[in-house]
């Protein structure tokens, strides 16, 4: 186990410098998340029209790995579909915390890629998923907090 | 006249170097390093007496207490009301049984709440409580405001972590029906003069309930003393297994509060009709109760009547200077509880790295400290922190370790740079 395939530089980056992190002034969706073992709150901007992504941002304080993730999530889903956000999800969440292999055989995470170190640190997984998860509850629309407790 | 070495009292700064032999666990080795065990206020290690006695227990003494006839059963009833005087003379109360074992000191403060406080309390009364309460002691008092209409009241501390005494006396009113203090804050390691507040209460007719969660395995503590009427414990926390903890108090409350639960043991007689319950303690002690861990928690009481709390108290204080100003000296660390009085806990924060960064990155280095809320959620409010990172020490730890935890932190701040 290496501290370094947690901390990758991009996700140190992405910690220090959180890319689209503001308020969406119009936006369509909303959301926040709350890890309890961290403490972690975020809040989810998506601004959607017909059916794709045009914009999306987060507000919040976290620790480097759910910062750094919203923070690369805004960027790989601005421009998708929600079904193409939907199924990015799901390769991610294979990613961090599928079964030995998921991570081999999932292709086409870019730069998200670099959360593959995440499963080896369990504990960690609900930081690497907390925006994701933010992300689905605005798309629903729910009214209470989501939580990855 | 020469001094033979044996009768030489080791000073305290040999007590961690004397004692770690005692605990298997601290010759661990976690992620290729040594164990650095910081969490202490978590749950403390085990020393190889208390291993060894729950272990003969199950393997040589183990019968159901209380009812059987015969020897076996006699000799582990024998155990645990031992155990239960064992626990009364090292907290020096009057008779055993003002003792009632309990799962820990969660179980023992929500025994109060809903025995001794639900049946009293009336709409407009209040609870008063202070402002860095663990949930346990937040939470049980909240369910017995909710089922009668009272209300709970936080004293408020200041920036270092010291409770505002003279907010304390102001908010003892008519209308407080008991005031809950913790002993030792499990987030700030503030000691809290608990004895003042019970004489300020006493002198009210308000009854007291001391957490000494966080106090009795760092220093002697003596209800009657004290003089309060209730005080909690967990015997993890002194050394003991985990599930077993005990409330004391004054036996007669004991004896005008109803039962906590129902069931065997807690009963003199029982028809259809009605039931009589058994006498106090055992009155709240329905079902077979957690034997080995209160033979363990006794045994775990014997080995710290050893080693005497004035040594450890001793220690601890050296190691607790020594942690202070090592921490202190760390650019960009930030203290979190910075009380005169305080005892066993350091919480910190660093700029700009969130504490579950700083806990993961140390446990690659076999260090263990705890990262959260620490149970104590209205204290990260009051400091407006979502967390900290929390140094806790036992009288085993020793100097270099605290050393390795300074390293282990530079290394962090290296890392985020």
């Amino acid at each position: 186990m290496d501290l370094r395939d947690l901390y990758q530089e991009t996700i140190l980056d992405h910690t220090k410098r959180p890319r689209n992190f503001r308020r969406i002034e119009n936006a369509t969706h909303h959301a926040d998340g709350h890890n309890r073992l961290c403490g972690d709150r975020l809040t989810v901007y998506l601004r959607v029209e017909d059916g794709r992504v045009v914009d999306a941002s987060f507000q919040g304080a976290g620790c480097a790995i759910s910062t750094a993730s919203a923070s690369l999530m805004t960027e790989a889903i601005k421009g998708k579909t929600l079904d193409e956000v939907h199924a990015l999800f799901g390769r991610f969440h294979d990613v961090v915390a599928g079964p030995d292999g998921a991570a081999a055989a999932a292709p086409d995470l870019g730069k998200l890629a670099v959360f593959a170190g995440v499963r080896e640190f369990p504990v960690r997984v609900k930081c690497a998923t907390l925006s994701w998860h933010t992300v689905e509850a605005a798309l629903k629309k729910q009214d209470t907090p989501v939580s990855t407790e | 006249m020469t001094r033979r070495a044996a009768e030489v009292e080791p000073s305290a700064a040999d007590l961690a170097a004397a004692c770690r032999d005692d605990f298997p666990i601290l010759e661990s080795v976690v992620r290729g390093h040594p164990l650095v065990y910081l969490d202490n206020a978590a749950t403390t290690q085990k020393p190889l007496a208390v291993i060894e006695a729950v272990e003969t227990y199950y393997r040589s003494q183990n019968a159901n207490i209380h009812r059987g006839v015969y020897a076996l059963s006699q000799e582990a009833t024998r155990l645990y009301e031992d155990a239960r005087g064992k626990v009364a003379r090292f907290l020096n109360a009057r008779e055993a049984r003002e003792i009632v074992f309990t799962r820990g000191a969660t179980e023992a403060v929500n025994l109060v709440a809903q025995s001794f406080a639900r049946p009293m309390l009336k709409s407009g009364d209040e609870i008063l409580l202070t402002a860095m309460e663990h949930h346990s002691n937040i939470v049980p008092w909240q369910l017995a405001a909710e089922q009668t209409g009272a209300r709970v009241r936080a004293v408020p501390m200041n920036d270092a972590g010291e409770l505002l005494m003279d907010e304390f006396e102001r908010m003892l009113s008519p209308r407080t029906r008991l005031v809950a203090a913790v002993h030792v804050s499990n987030s700030l390691g503030t000691v809290n003069p608990v004895r003042e507040m019970v004489r300020a209460a006493k002198a009210r007719g308000i009854p007291t309930l001391i957490d000494a969660a966080q106090s009795v395995q760092h220093f002697r503590v003596d209800v009657r003393e004290l003089d309060c009427d209730f005080l909690v414990f967990s015997g993890h926390k002194l050394f003991g297994p985990t599930g077993i903890g005990a409330l004391y108090a004054r036996a007669s409350l004991l004896e005008k509060m109803p039962p906590y639960q129902g069931g065997g043991d807690m009963i003199s007689s029982v028809t259809f009709e009605k039931s009589e319950w058994n006498e106090v303690p055992w009155k709240f002690e329905a079902g077979t109760p957690n034997i080995a861990g209160a033979i363990g928690l006794g045994v775990a009481i014997d080995y710290v009547g050893r080693i005497g709390l004035d040594r450890i108290a001793a220690w601890e204080r050296e190691l607790m200077d020594y942690a202070m100003a090592k921490l202190a000296a760390i650019d960009g660390l930030r203290i979190v509880g910075t009380a005169r009085e305080r005892s066993g806990v350091i919480s910190f924060v660093l700029e700009g790295i969130h504490p579950h960064d700083i806990g993961t990155i140390l446990d690659a280095d076999g260090i263990a400290i705890r990262t959260g809320h620490h149970c104590c959620q209205p204290v990260m409010d009051r400091f407006g922190i979502p967390a900290t990172a929390r140094c806790s020490m036992a009288f085993y730890n020793t100097k270099s370790e605290i050393d390795a935890l300074a390293d282990g932190i530079a290394r962090v701040i290296r890392m985020f740079a």
